[in-house]
């Protein structure tokens, strides 16, 4: 009967919201969307949401104590604990976004799921996992100040709660953008419904919530995705036939990078140039492999949270393997449908359809992007109902992220940042008060970040790398607290200092250019003026004509009047003579392809309204067009990288973004672990009767018993290991 | 979940998976009987039908495993 009341008041909510959502879809998109739901789509959305919130109004009255809340009363099963420490990994960003860099980067993009994961992970279950569990602490920070003191859990949590609460805000802002461009949902209602959603439960029963919900969350990810490659297996003629027409097509699709191999995980990593990726195998082992993914996994509290809350230290162990099995399997959503946008993506006249990133002018305009893949190919191959779980799984996704970053920002908050520096006397019941209001402040503070976002969307680029800055020298500060008794507080807080303080000026010095940043050549035709087309063998567009209207140059040096000095910024008409803008400019001294875009012009002879991008063709501009002209040069610019300084970084001026990234994170955890032993042998070390239960050596491994063999953690996680090994051969 | 009387996970998941493959079967059979005008790839497949089934059998599994008991 309770439950039957639950679903009631969740039922009263969701459809007291439901009209705002309705209502405004079909306000909020007057592009064309790339999904159309049907009402039984919707009634499966609708489900979710009653069912999610039925379960936070549940378990309120199961969450009664600070350690009910915070840690989910630490009674969880392995199972439990495994699949609640995968599922907040895999939200829909991470299912689209690595969807789509399987698309730019063929299928290095897997080794996310495998080296940048697994090997990792059995070292938290195996090694780190008795630590964090014996030493009974609450959080990674909480670590840090029994091994180190105050300092470096001041500096890790305060860092922590404002990282994840602005990721959080960031995830939401990318879903309410998504959700709007995939099926037209106003962004305000997508923030707010969601947002208001994940409060609730997570305000009511907690972490314990919070992992109820990932569970649910992670069967709902598989279940609505799973069917995608599947089907696109069959429709590319088998797997083997799927990666010959990924490969061909690559070449077409990424002209840049067109002798680069897209289909294997190792052979096309002897050199920069040689993959899609622009890294070598040195930094893909070294830079994702241990620094990124070690950091990420072994110290991202986030993730650490889901199994130290486990009823024993073995199921702890068991559940962080289990999250290691099904991260191995992730490729097969996510790297698959990446491969078959590549195959299996084509234009109505049967040539490959070619997506951009989310930086290329033409960008939702007349190309869709990379993170569109995943969604194309639900709309390929889902029809009514299908299509609904698979949004409901992306909806899950979002949220199942959000309510980590929440419930751990709860966490963090309350035991490293209020308790032991604003109120260390109150009461279990004031904790367990402060992180249910915490939870709400965490989704303000998210929702006030995503709403900062879209006036200030560049501020994404500099989130994403933000995470690395810390996560990379927090794991070199608590490895070596873990495995050297020697490490002292000032070399701990030190090293993570001087570690976070190098990732930044890696990234500022990759990012700076003494001779400025030019964004490429390009037109960008305004709303409404008047073009004409001519076109040649068929429908290839050879010139383009502005009859009347205004455009925007960047970049462009436009002869305005001849016998005179081109021009390149400035407002002007064009004069009697008219003005042709060559498709092959000089910048620099370099020629570059001039980029026309024209997001919504009318033509001339039709009347009709028409978009299209062109590259290297020329422009004509008729008496009377208006010139807006600008030239850009940035000293520092975020979204590009400097080949000139990225060879000191990564190696090689060849290398791409992804393999400045992995190198810096490479050289932060030198850094960290340098100077953590440089100042230790300097400074005093703490007792080692302090050291008990927190260092290798100084810690006695509690004795869980006897168990049968299929409960030993060390064996299930060589096998994982032994299969890890094997796919690494197989698609070699 | 562990709790003596709470209600376990697994059949949080087993019901909301029945409830979906009942609705996506459904679909799916509606699609048989009056197909639709614009189908999706490989509808020939009516891979609705079978991933509604298979929603519907994972479900009533889970379901009625972990249903709560009375006492």
């Amino acid at each position: 009967m309770k439950l039957l009341k639950n679903l009631c008041i969740a039922a009263f909510l969701f459809v007291f919201l439901m009209p705002f959502k309705t209502a405004t879809a079909a306000a909020g998109g007057a592009a064309s969307h790339l999904l159309n739901l049907s009402t039984i789509d919707m009634v499966i959305i609708a489900i979710y949401f009653v069912v999610v919130l039925a379960i936070g109004f549940y378990l309120k009255k199961y969450t009664s104590t600070g350690d009910d809340f915070f840690m989910a009363g630490r009674k969880m099963t392995a199972w439990i604990a495994g699949l609640s420490f995968i599922s907040a990994n895999l939200s829909s960003l991470e299912t689209m976004g690595w969807s789509a860099m399987a698309y730019q980067y063929g299928m290095l993009g897997a080794h996310a799921y495998l080296i940048g994961a697994i090997p990792a992970i059995l070292f938290l279950a195996i090694v780190m996992m008795p630590f964090y569990y014996i030493c009974r602490t609450h959080s990674v920070p909480g670590y840090l100040k029994l091994r180190y003191g105050e300092g470096p859990r001041a500096l890790a949590g305060i860092s922590f709660t404002f990282l994840t609460v602005m990721v959080s805000g960031a995830s939401m802002f990318a879903m309410a953008k998504i959700l709007n461009l995939l099926l037209g949902w106003n962004m305000n209602v997508s923030i707010w419904v969601s947002s208001i959603t994940v409060g609730i439960y997570v305000f009511l029963g907690g972490l314990l919530s919070a992992v109820f919900n990932e569970v649910l969350q992670f069967f709902l990810i598989w279940l609505g995705t799973i069917l995608i490659p599947i089907l696109g297996i069959i429709s590319a003629g088998g797997w083997h036939k799927m990666l010959e027409t990924a490969q061909k097509n690559a070449a077409i699709i990424h002209p840049t990078v067109q002798n680069a191999d897209f289909t294997s995980l190792w052979r096309n990593l002897g050199s920069f140039d040689t993959n899609p990726m622009g890294i070598d195998w040195f930094g893909m082992v070294f830079g994702l492999g241990l620094a990124v993914s070690f950091g990420y996994w072994c110290t991202d509290f986030l993730q650490v949270q889901r199994v130290i809350i486990a009823k024993d230290l073995r199921s702890a162990q068991n559940g962080t393997v289990i999250g290691a099995m099904l991260k191995m399997l992730v490729p097969i959503i996510v790297t698959i449908p990446g491969l078959l946008g590549l195959a299996v993506l084509l234009n109505p006249d049967g040539s490959p359809m070619i997506l951009v990133p989310e930086s290329d002018p033409r960008a939702n305009i007349t190309l869709r992007t990379f993170n569109d893949v995943l969604p194309l190919l639900m709309g390929q191959y889902l029809g009514p109902g299908l299509l609904g779980l698979g949004v409901t799984a992306m909806i899950a996704g979002f949220m199942s992220g959000m309510a980590g970053n929440v419930s751990a920002f709860a966490t963090v908050w309350t035991y490293d940042v209020y308790k032991p520096l604003l109120n260390r006397k109150a009461s279990d019941k004031h904790y367990l008060s402060m992180g249910r209001w915490c939870s709400i402040l965490g989704v303000l503070i998210s929702i006030a970040t995503a709403y900062a976002l879209f006036y200030f969307s560049n501020i994404l680029e500099f989130l994403q790398v933000l995470v690395f800055f810390f996560i990379v020298p927090l794991f070199g500060t608590v490895i070596l607290g873990m495995l050297w008794k020697r490490a002292t507080p000032a070399g701990g807080f030190w090293g993570f200092l001087a570690a976070i303080i190098i990732s930044m000026s890696m990234w500022v010095f990759v990012h700076t250019f003494p001779d400025g940043s030019r964004p490429h050549p390009s037109v960008v035709i305004s709303n409404n003026a008047v073009v004409s087309v001519a076109k040649q063998d068929g429908d290839k567009i050879s010139r383009v004509v502005v009859e009347s209207g205004q455009i925007q140059t960047t970049n462009v040096t436009i002869p305005l009047e001849a016998g005179k000095e081109p021009v390149t910024s400035g407002q002007y008409v064009v004069p009697q003579t008219g003005i042709e803008l060559p498709g092959i400019v000089k910048d620099a001294a370099i020629a570059k392809n001039l980029r026309v875009l024209v997001p919504d012009a009318i033509e001339s002879d039709t009347k009709q309204h028409t978009k299209f991008g062109v590259e290297g063709i020329s422009l004509v501009l008729k008496p009377g067009v208006t010139i807006r002209a600008s030239y850009i040069a940035k000293k520092f610019d975020a979204a590009a990288f400097n080949p000139a300084h990225t060879k000191y970084v990564a190696r090689s001026e060849k290398a791409k973004p992804m393999a400045v990234n992995m190198y810096s994170a490479f050289w932060s955890l030198i850094v960290c672990l340098s100077v953590t032993i440089g100042v230790s042998f300097f400074t005093k070390p703490k007792p080692v009767e302090e050291l008990k239960n927190l260092v290798m050596g100084l810690t006695d491994i509690p004795d869980e018993g006897p168990c049968p063999w299929y409960h030993n953690p060390k064996l299930w996680a060589a096998v994982v290991l032994v299969a890890l090994v094997v796919i690494n051969i197989i698609f070699w | 979940m562990h709790s003596e009387h709470q209600i376990p996970i697994w059949f949080f998941i087993g019901l909301l998976l029945t409830v979906y493959g009942v609705l996506i079967l459904g679909c799916g059979i509606y699609n048989v009987i009056c197909p639709p005008e614009h189908p999706v790839k490989l509808a020939n497949l009516h891979a609705d039908i079978w991933w509604g089934i298979l929603l519907l059998v994972i479900g009533l599994i889970y379901t009625i495993k972990y249903r709560p008991s009375k006492d």
